[in-house]
Parts: C-alpha cells; sequence; structure tokens
C-alpha cells in the first residue's frame, strides 16, 4: 500500500508546458474561430490629473490609416454608474465632464492593428479646464477641491459613518508609564503582474457573447458583463486563458474591459485589447497607500497595554476595493499577534487624482501588520528592551480554541511563540546581535541590522465555500471543475493531488478546468488566500463523495453489498473486501454509467488565521545609505501543507514582493499628479539579484475550519517580511539615533536619516 | 510603447551605412543594438523616418591589441568587452565597466559605439572610457578623423559626431602598471548608475571619470590635479564634484549625489584591483 500524496514535493503538471511551448494568454488565442477579423481596441487616456473636459475632438483620429471607428461616452450614452463600495460616487465608464487622474480612459480606438490605434490615440484632442490636483492623502481632507461633489472632504468611507468608535486621542494613553508614537506611511505600490490586463470579445451568430479575460474571477464578471451589454447572464460566456499573475489587481472588471462588448456589437467584428506595460503601470488598479498614525503605551516592564492607529486610506480617484481594506481588513487584525488589553482603530479612506487603489497581495493585512509590528519596535526602543523579546512578552499564549480581541476579530488557532522561537533559533538571532555589537564597537562603515516581525493574518475572509464537481470519463480519467481560478499558484496540480488522494487515479489522468462560465458558473475566483481551505477543501470532500457513489455502482457490478466495497487506491479499483482478485476499475464504473460524477458546493464555518514569524538581516552601507538585504528566516504557518514545494514557491515569491515594498518600489507622482514611475526602469521593480536565498522554516497547526486543516499562504510571505526588512534597516542605523525610516527604504532616505540624527 | 512608424534599412558595409543616413538626413538614424534607440522610438521620444541597421556590420566587431593601446570595434557587444582576454589583460577598467551595463539581455545586444554614441551621462562606458583618455574614430562622407574622448561630448545626448558620421572604432590606452576601481551604485543590479565612478591609477597619474554626474560624463580633473600635487586620496576624493553640475531626479538629490561622488571616487581610487 503506497502512502498518501498529500504532503509531498510533487513536480508542478503545469510547468512542462509554460517551460517549453509557453501557456496561453488572452493575447495568444489566434486560432480561436470566434475571433476571426478581430480588429483592436485602444484606450485614449487621460494625461492629466485632474480637469473638466470642454470637448473631445476625435476627426482627426478618424481619419489616420487603418482607424474604423472612435467612440466617446457620449457615443454609448454612458450614465453615471455608483461604486459597489460607496454608491453615493458615480463615474461613467469613459470619463465624459470630468478627468480624475492620468491614464483614465476616455475614448476607444478601433483599428486593423494596434499599431495604428496607438498612432491615432496621439490625434484625438482633449480639451482641458484644469483643476487643482489632489495627490497627498492627507492633503486630501484640508483642500476645498472637491474630487465628487458626493464625498465631502474626499472622505469616502470612514469607520465613525459605519458607527465604529472614534480614537479618545491623548486621554486613551493617560494611565501608560510610556507611550511611543510614530506617523508611518505605507507606501503606494504597482502590483505589476508580468501580464497585463488584456481581453477579447465576439457575438456569436446564435447572438451569445463570447469574452476571454485576464482575470482572477470570471465568475465575479459574468454578471457585471451581461449587465453593461443588456443581456441575460446565461447569453454570456466568460472564460480564462493562462492568467500571468494578477495579485489581487485582477480580481475586479475594469471599464476597459465592460466596454468591449458595447463596442464590439457596434462595429460588428470581434475585437482584442491588451494594454501596453506604461498604460498597466496608470490603469490597473495600484495596491498599499495608507498613512498610519499610531500611538502604543504600556509599562517599563514591556507590557504593552493601549494600542491606537488611525489608518487614513488613499483610495485612488475612484472608490473601488481599495476603499474598504483599511476597516474590513487592517482594523479586525490592528491588534496583531499582541495580547493588548485596549485598542482603538479609527479608518478614513480619502479620494485622489491618481490610479484607484484595489486589492494587493494580502490588502490591508500587511498595513495592520507593518503598523503594530513597527510600533513595537518603536516600544521597544522606548523601554531599551530587545525587540524581540518585548514581542515574546506580549504574544497571545497558544490557543486552540478561538480566540477574540480587543478590536472584536475571533482567531481560529495560534502558536505564536513556537513560531518566534523556531525562527529566532534557525535564523541565529543571537550570532547577528553579535557580529552587530562587533561591528558597532568598531565603528564599521558597513553595519548589521536585523528586524524581527511576528504576524497574524487572516485568509479565506472572501466566500463562504466553493463549488467542486469532480467526474470520471469512462476511459477512467477524471476531470475536476473548480470554482477557483489559478493564475501562476499551481491548482492544477494541487487539486490534482486532491482528487487523487480520495480515489487513487494518478495525477497525471486529473484535468482541471476553471475560470469557464459555461463549465463553471459558480465560484468566488482566487484572492485572499482562500483557494486551498475552500476551493481545495471542496475538492477534497466531493472526490469523497463520488468514492461513495461509485461504491453503490461498483457493488451492483459485483453484485455484492455496497457496505462490503473497499477502494483499493493503488490500483484504482474497487472489489470486495477480503477479494481483491474481482474488481472494478474507475473505467468500469465510469463506462457503466456513461461517465460518473459529483458536484458540491461545499461551505466552511469561517476564515483563518495563519501566522509566522521572520528574521531579515541587512547590511548598511552608512556612508551612502545603501541596503543589501543579506539573510532572511521566514516561518509561515498556514495549516497542514498540501505540498510543501507550492507552499516554499509562495513563500519566496512573498518575501520577494515584501522586500520589494520595503526596499525598492514605490508608485510616485509629481506635485501635478503625473505619474513619474510608469515604466518597470523607473519603477523599482525587485529582481532575484536584490534578494538573499530565502530559509523557510516549517511550521504545521491545523485549523478546524476545513477538512485538510489548511489556512492561506498566497501572502503571508509578503506580510511577514515587510516589516521584517524595514525594522532591519532602522536597525542597523538605530545606534546613531535614527528611530524610524520610511518605506521604501532607500539609500538617500537612509542617507538622509543618517544625516539628520547626528 | 510602441513606436512610430518607420522605414527600415540593413547597410551591408559602414560605407553603404554612411551614405544610407546621409540620403536621407535629419531624419535618419543608424541601428546598432537598439537599446536606447528603441526604448525612446516605444515612449515616442524619439520618431526617426528612416533606421539604418549596422548591427550586422562584424566586420567593426573586435578587440585588437595594437602595441600602446587596445582598438575595439564600434559594433563590438558589451559581453564581447566584458569577456575580452585582451581588455581584461590591458585594460581590465574597461571590461569590468561592461560587466556592469545592464543585464545579460542588454550587454548581449547593445554595442560600445552605440553607448558611445548616444552620448548618455548615465551610460557606464562613455564615462569610463573618458576616464581612460581613449580616442574615438568616426568616418564620414568624407572620410575619417579621430576625436578625443575630451572633446566628445558636447551635451545632454549629444556629441562631436555629425548625422552622417559613424562612429567606427574606439582606442583605448593601456594601463600597464596601474591599479584601478569602478564603483557603481544603483538601486538594483540591472539599473543605470545613480553615480558611477572609473578610476585608474599609476603612482601620482589618475584619470577619474564620473557617471550621471550632469548633462554630460564627467572628467575630474580636479581630482586628478590634486593627485598629481600629492595631496592624499581622501583629500582629492572631496573635489570630485568640481567640475559636476549634478540634477536631482528622482533618486537622487544634487547634494545627495555630490555626496556620493565624494565616497565613491575615494573608494575607487583606494581600490588595489590590478
Ligand atoms: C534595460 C536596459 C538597461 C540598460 N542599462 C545600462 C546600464 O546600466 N549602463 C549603460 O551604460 N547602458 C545601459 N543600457 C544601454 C545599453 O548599454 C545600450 O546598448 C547602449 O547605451 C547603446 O548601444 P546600442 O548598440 O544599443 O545603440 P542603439 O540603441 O542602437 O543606438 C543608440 C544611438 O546611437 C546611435 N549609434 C549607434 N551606433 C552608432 C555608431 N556606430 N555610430 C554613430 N551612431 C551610432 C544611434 O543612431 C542611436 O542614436 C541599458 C539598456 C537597457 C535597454
Amino acid at each position: 500500500m503506497g502512502g498518501s500524496i498529500l504532503g509531498n514535493r510533487v513536480l508542478r503538471k503545469e510547468d512542462p508546458k509554460f517551460l517549453t511551448v509557453g501557456g496561453t494568454y488572452v493575447d495568444d488565442l489566434l486560432d480561436e474561430p470566434l475571433l476571426d477579423g478581430a480588429l483592436h481596441v485602444t484606450y485614449v487616456r487621460s494625461t492629466v490629473a485632474h480637469g473638466v473636459i470642454n470637448s473631445i475632438d476625435t476627426s482627426d483620429a478618424l481619419a489616420m490609416p487603418g482607424v474604423r471607428a472612435v467612440f466617446t461616452g457620449a457615443d454609448f450614452g454612458l450614465e453615471p454608474v455608483p461604486s459597489n463600495f460607496n454608491p453615493m460616487v458615480t463615474r461613467t465608464l469613459l470619463a465624459m465632464d470630468k478627468v480624475r487622474y492620468v491614464g483614465e480612459p476616455i475614448a476607444a480606438i478601433v483599428s486593423e492593428t494596434r499599431e495604428q490605434g496607438e498612432d491615432a490615440a496621439e490625434t484625438v484632442i482633449v480639451d482641458y479646464d484644469i483643476l487643482e490636483a489632489v495627490v497627498d492623502m492627507e492633503a486630501a481632507m484640508a483642500t476645498s477641491t472637491l474630487i465628487y461633489d458626493s464625498a465631502p472632504n474626499n472622505v469616502v468611507f470612514d469607520t465613525l459613518v459605519l458607527g465604529m468608535p472614534d480614537n479618545t486621542g491623548e486621554a486613551f494613553l493617560a494611565g501608560c508609564e510610556v507611550v511611543a508614537r510614530g506617523k508611518f506611511l505605507n507606501q503606494r505600490v504597482a502590483p505589476c503582474p508580468l501580464e497585463v490586463r488584456g481581453a477579447a470579445v465576439a457575438w456569436a451568430a446564435d447572438g451569445r457573447l463570447h469574452q476571454w479575460l485576464s482575470t482572477q474571477h470570471a465568475q465575479g464578471a459574468h454578471g457585471p458583463i451581461a449587465a453593461m451589454n443588456g443581456v441575460d447572464q446565461a447569453q454570456v460566456r466568460v472564460r480564462t486563458p493562462d492568467v500571468g499573475g494578477g495579485f489581487g489587481a485582477k480580481i475586479g472588471i475594469y471599464p476597459e474591459e465592460l466596454l468591449l462588448g458595447p463596442i464590439s456589437k457596434r462595429v460588428g467584428t470581434p475585437l482584442r485589447w491588451r494594454e501596453t506595460r506604461s498604460e498597466s503601470m496608470m490603469a490597473l488598479g495600484h495596491g498599499r497607500a495608507q498613512v498610519q498614525h499610531v500611538a502604543i503605551g504600556g509599562k517599563r516592564d514591556g507590557t504593552v497595554t493601549h494600542y491606537q492607529l488611525w489608518a487614513i486610506q488613499d483610495s485612488g480617484a475612484w472608490v473601488d476595493m481599495g476603499a474598504i481594506l483599511a476597516p474590513f481588513m487592517t482594523r479586525p487584525m490592528a491588534s496583531g499577534v499582541y495580547a493588548i488589553p485596549n485598542i482603538e482603530c479609527r479608518t478614513t479612506s480619502v479620494v485622489t487624482n491618481t490610479t484607484p487603489i484595489v486589492a494587493y497581495r494580502g490588502a490591508g493585512r500587511p498595513e495592520a501588520t507593518a503598523a503594530i509590528e513597527r510600533a513595537m519596535d518603536l516600544f521597544a526602543r522606548e523601554i531599551g528592551m530587545d525587540p524581540a523579546e518585548v514581542r515574546r512578552k506580549n504574544l497571545i499564549p497558544k490557543f486552540m480554541e478561538p480566540h477574540t480581541t480587543a478590536v472584536g476579530q475571533t482567531y481560529d488557532v495560534g502558536d505564536y511563540e513556537t513560531a518566534l522561537d523556531k525562527t529566532l533559533t534557525t535564523a541565529d538571532y543571537a550570532g547577528w546581535r553579535a557580529k552587530q555589537a562587533e561591528r558597532r564597537a568598531r565603528g564599521d562603515a558597513r553595519q548589521l541590522g536585523i528586524g524581527v516581525s511576528v504576524y497574524v493574518e487572516i485568509t479565506g475572509g472572501v466566500g463562504s465555500g466553493e463549488e467542486a464537481e469532480v467526474e470520471v470519463l469512462p476511459n477512467g480519467k477524471a476531470v475536476v471543475y473548480t470554482g477557483t481560478s489559478p493564475h501562476g499558484q499551481g491548482h492544477v496540480t494541487a487539486w490534482a493531488m486532491l482528487a487523487s488522494e480520495q480515489t487513487g487515479i494518478p495525477i497525471a489522468d486529473i484535468d482541471l478546468v476553471w475560470g469557464d462560465t459555461d463549465l463553471t458558473p459558480v465560484g468566488s475566483g482566487t484572492m485572499g488566500s482562500r483557494s486551498l481551505q475552500q476551493g481545495g477543501n471542496a475538492v477534497f470532500v466531493v472526490a469523497g463523495q463520488l468514492v461513495e457513489k461509485a461504491k453503490s455502482v461498483a457493488a451492483r457490478l459485483l453484485e455484492a453489498n455496497e457496505n462490503d466495497i473497499v477502494l483499493d487506491k493503488d490500483a484504482g479499483a474497487f472489489h470486495v473486501a477480503g477479494t481483491p482478485a474481482l474488481s472494478k476499475t474507475w473505467a468500469d464504473i465510469a463506462s457503466a454509467e456513461g461517465g460518473i460524477s459529483a458536484k458540491d458546493n461545499i461551505a466552511v464555518p469561517g476564515p483563518t488565521f495563519p501566522f509566522g514569524a521572520h528574521v531579515a538581516v541587512v547590511e548598511v552601507d552608512t556612508e551612502t545609505g545603501k541596503v543589501r538585504h543579506i539573510a532572511h528566516v521566514a516561518c509561515d504557518d498556514a495549516g497542514t501543507v498540501l505540498n510543501p514545494m507550492l507552499l516554499e514557491g509562495q513563500i519566496h515569491g512573498g518575501v520577494a514582493q515584501g522586500a520589494a515594498q520595503a526596499l525598492l518600489e514605490e508608485v510616485r507622482y509629481d506635485s501635478d499628479g503625473n505619474p513619474i514611475t510608469s515604466n518597470l526602469a523607473d519603477y523599482a521593480f525587485i529582481s532575484a539579484a536584490e534578494l538573499p536565498s530565502v530559509t523557510v522554516v516549517h511550521m504545521e497547526t491545523p485549523t478546524p475550519r476545513n477538512s485538510i486543516g489548511a489556512k492561506g499562504i498566497g501572502e503571508s510571505g509578503t506580510i511577514g517580511s515587510t516589516p521584517a526588512l524595514q525594522s532591519a534597516v532602522v536597525d542597523a542605523v538605530s545606534h546613531l539615533g535614527v528611530s524610524h525610516i520610511d518605506m521604501p527604504t532607500t539609500p538617500e532616505k537612509v542617507w538622509a536619516a543618517i544625516q539628520s540624527a547626528r | 510603447m510602441i513606436p512610430a512608424a518607420f522605414d527600415y534599412k540593413r547597410a551591408g558595409s559602414a560605407a553603404e551605412a554612411i551614405s544610407l543616413v546621409s540620403e536621407y538626413g535629419e531624419d535618419a538614424k543608424f541601428l546598432a543594438g537598439g537599446h536606447s534607440l528603441l526604448p525612446l522610438m516605444k515612449l515616442r521620444l524619439a520618431q526617426p523616418a528612416v533606421l539604418v541597421d549596422i548591427a550586422r556590420l562584424t566586420d567593426l566587431s573586435y578587440i585588437r591589441d595594437e602595441g600602446n593601446h587596445v582598438a575595439i570595434g564600434a559594433l563590438t557587444r558589451h559581453h564581447d568587452v566584458e569577456n575580452s582576454s585582451v581588455l581584461r589583460q590591458h585594460v581590465p577598467l574597461l571590461a569590468h565597466a561592461a560587466s556592469h551595463v545592464g543585464s545579460p539581455q542588454v550587454r548581449h545586444r547593445g554595442t560600445i559605439g552605440g553607448s558611445i554614441a548616444h552620448a548618455d551621462p548615465a551610460s557606464d562606458l562613455p564615462a569610463t572610457t573618458l576616464a581612460l583618455g581613449a580616442t574615438y574614430v568616426a568616418q564620414g562622407p568624407n572620410g575619417t578623423r579621430e576625436i578625443a574622448a575630451s572633446d566628445f561630448y558636447t551635451g545632454f545626448l549629444e556629441s562631436a559626431l555629425a548625422p552622417d558620421e559613424m562612429l567606427t572604432e574606439i582606442r583605448v590606452p593601456k594601463t600597464t602598471g596601474a591599479t584601478w576601481g569602478f564603483q557603481k551604485f544603483n538601486r538594483r543590479a540591472q539599473d543605470w548608475a545613480i553615480v558611477g565612478v572609473a578610476a585608474w591609477r599609476r603612482g601620482n597619474e589618475c584619470g577619474v571619470g564620473l557617471v550621471n554626474m550632469g548633462s554630460t560624463p564627467v572628467l575630474a580633473t580636479s581630482v586628478a590635479s590634486a593627485i598629481a600635487g600629492g595631496a592624499s586620496v581622501a583629500d582629492a576624493a572631496r573635489l570630485a564634484s568640481e567640475e559636476a553640475e549634478p540634477q536631482a531626479d528622482m533618486n537622487a538629490t544634487a547634494e545627495y549625489r555630490r555626496h556620493l561622488a565624494s565616497v565613491l571616487v575615494r573608494r575607487a581610487l583606494e581600490s588595489q584591483s590590478a
């Protein structure tokens, strides 16, 4: 009897294709008959951050070579549509009377080639009355310039309006022996999926609309596309080809994608659209963008008793998902891993004349973690205690029954001290501290910094379960249908492992179908680290149901009692217990039934709370401010591990993106709201050369909230690494008098911090 | 991110390339590795009507030991400069500098001639060849001429080359017996320098070139004079920005650039690489 396939380092089934011929992304759908004769769409975008549109002159563009049509919002009679997150705020999908950020779409050009579209876009003349650009989120609350008339002070979401208590200012901290305060910027970053956005549409002869989309959630796009085109959802088929990354920014559907159906209807041909990288940097949603005012108070012995956070969330120029991350993701996680009896947390989301903020890897939890972890470091510094020690002293003790924090969030299970200890030991924390002391004593130009973070996050917060179908074909091979939507994670392998574990069908014989609203109409997509705990769990449970169903067929075929039938997973065959010679294979059973399948929607009782600890070590050149990330140890407890290789891949990528935010990446605008980081030369997207090899510490504390014990792993690496890195940089120069440096800790910022501390 | 339309001509020889460019005049551009020109075209900051491709002129890709100097064909790729045994032996500073240009992909496409002709103050090889006292050979419709590196860079992305002149060869004096240092300060391994320094030193004689410290590559002559006058490296390095007029951009203020230049010049001159 072979052992379980679960928990093994199974190689990714999808990789031979990606590594040889490559994936089939939306732009590669060249053999799709429905897209024969497709024309190309190019969007004309605003070149000003804030302005009133006086006129849009498309006549020159219409005369350009290869141009078939040019549409403005007026041509479609577009009406203002309300935001899903604040219905008071409305916009038209193509800007008509006002533009609110550089990159906002204004008109659509339909041309024979993409190149012609780009040429024609340059000839559209938009006449603006320029308005003051509101770029800074705190300034946005103070200025009299309103981006939306319906949003006073440019505030679009506030926990006070939700009825949550206000922060009480200084009074809150009155009884504390020690108080440390800080103002932290959790800067705006760009998700930068390697595949930018793209889509294709065709109206078939039968009147159905087909849309291919580079998305994380085809089912979520289904309704909006149908509504946009004024047809029933059944008249629309959304399909997801291979997707080259999303990181949260491809969860929602964008105006450029929604408009393709109506444009195609008008011009009477199928259409393709793919943005360029420069467009993507301006018009794909950005992430993070919070200013955090924190105060932390407690006793000189290291006990933290009070924590107050006011998080101001930049929502960008639209009220997209970004606006609700602070109240619904940051606030609930404010307490982090610590038993802090008194917590106040208010969040305020504001609009600015910048690219809209959406969910980005971690989405609200990295911000919560960064705030409390930086606050812990400030507190440790204030009382002169080692940052690891202060953390240990305040950790919530190990709990295997749900635990509720002072902000009212309930966590499933946690063992934070073990995670911290394992990480400190593996990293040789004491050894690094000794080396650091030597360099400090010598006054070396290159100093060492060690940063510690301990975190807990929330995963599977989206969706309350997932649908799965497992079908065995008459040839004995299986097809799994899932409502989740892989775009790099490895579901093809992972879901096959789960189905194989139950059925004994080899993973090579199990295919996965996703992201097609005809074949998988129900699904919550892949986001918020939910896939395995909800989608994988559903596959596992439903595959088990299928085995039971197959047993009854086997019983019939073998003329035996169903209760006596067992599945020999090694042989992939059913027989009566004790008489393996007489058996029925999956192919026998599926043939007898003309195919056999099980389908169900498997609910989970709630989200899970992965946790862990990271230690980052950096070397800082104090003469230049340059930071080198030289060691990183990550312990990310995601519950029961299905495939350690997939887990490590998620951690490595997560640490890379976390390090990128801590050290390098920042989307920047000039004071007029012009983006100055709209390509990958100016935007400091991290590469392997800037990263150390990451040491992964394994730890598994299963959650009781699903049948496989799994929590999310997709975002943890980002959440734990960012504050560890930032704190390491500060730590390297803390003996020179520096207590905080905002992210990204660029060389000039580090150098300037040293200069001003001297 | 999509260039405007242009015509493409492939030249079979230097002479043909020059006559094609003369024929089309101001609207024509030589295309070598394309790694500076094509990004500008994609951003529509350059819109030449005709590109004359010289990348396949393999007879202009060579590295030759010419006794007291090394001659490098203008179409030699950065990768070949980096790995040349002649350069590693006689002008190791240049081979090393080439190894810091962009990424492997960039080094396999970009050419030393393109890099110098483009005259980007942020590029590594213009400042390095300037520090080394190189001579550039240009060929035009009326024959060839030699231009000293110190006379070549006339402004931001501007050089002494006439539009129909082609750079054909770079002559670099050997640095026998010298120590050298190359300091490239950037954010990411593949990035351009925020500030860079190429320096060699033989006793009291030295050459120091600065990358991205103004609108042209800069020869730090005050540093060289101070060293010649017997100053310590630390003291001389303080004069690093004397000839420079650094500008602020999103990566650095002018003040920070000046500070970096001093630190990097000191480190480059202290380097014991030989
Ligand atoms: C991602 C990236 C990173 C880079 N990083 C760096 C870096 O870190 N450091 C660095 O120094 N460079 C860097 N570069 C630039 C690279 O080195 C270029 O290859 C080089 O600057 C130009 O050489 P080329 O052969 O590509 O020239 P092209 O782009 O083909 O031409 C550049 C200009 O020079 C002209 N030209 C070319 N050859 C000749 C000639 N023989 N005679 C007359 N005129 C000529 C062309 O008409 C054009 O105007 C980078 C480029 C990229 C794309």
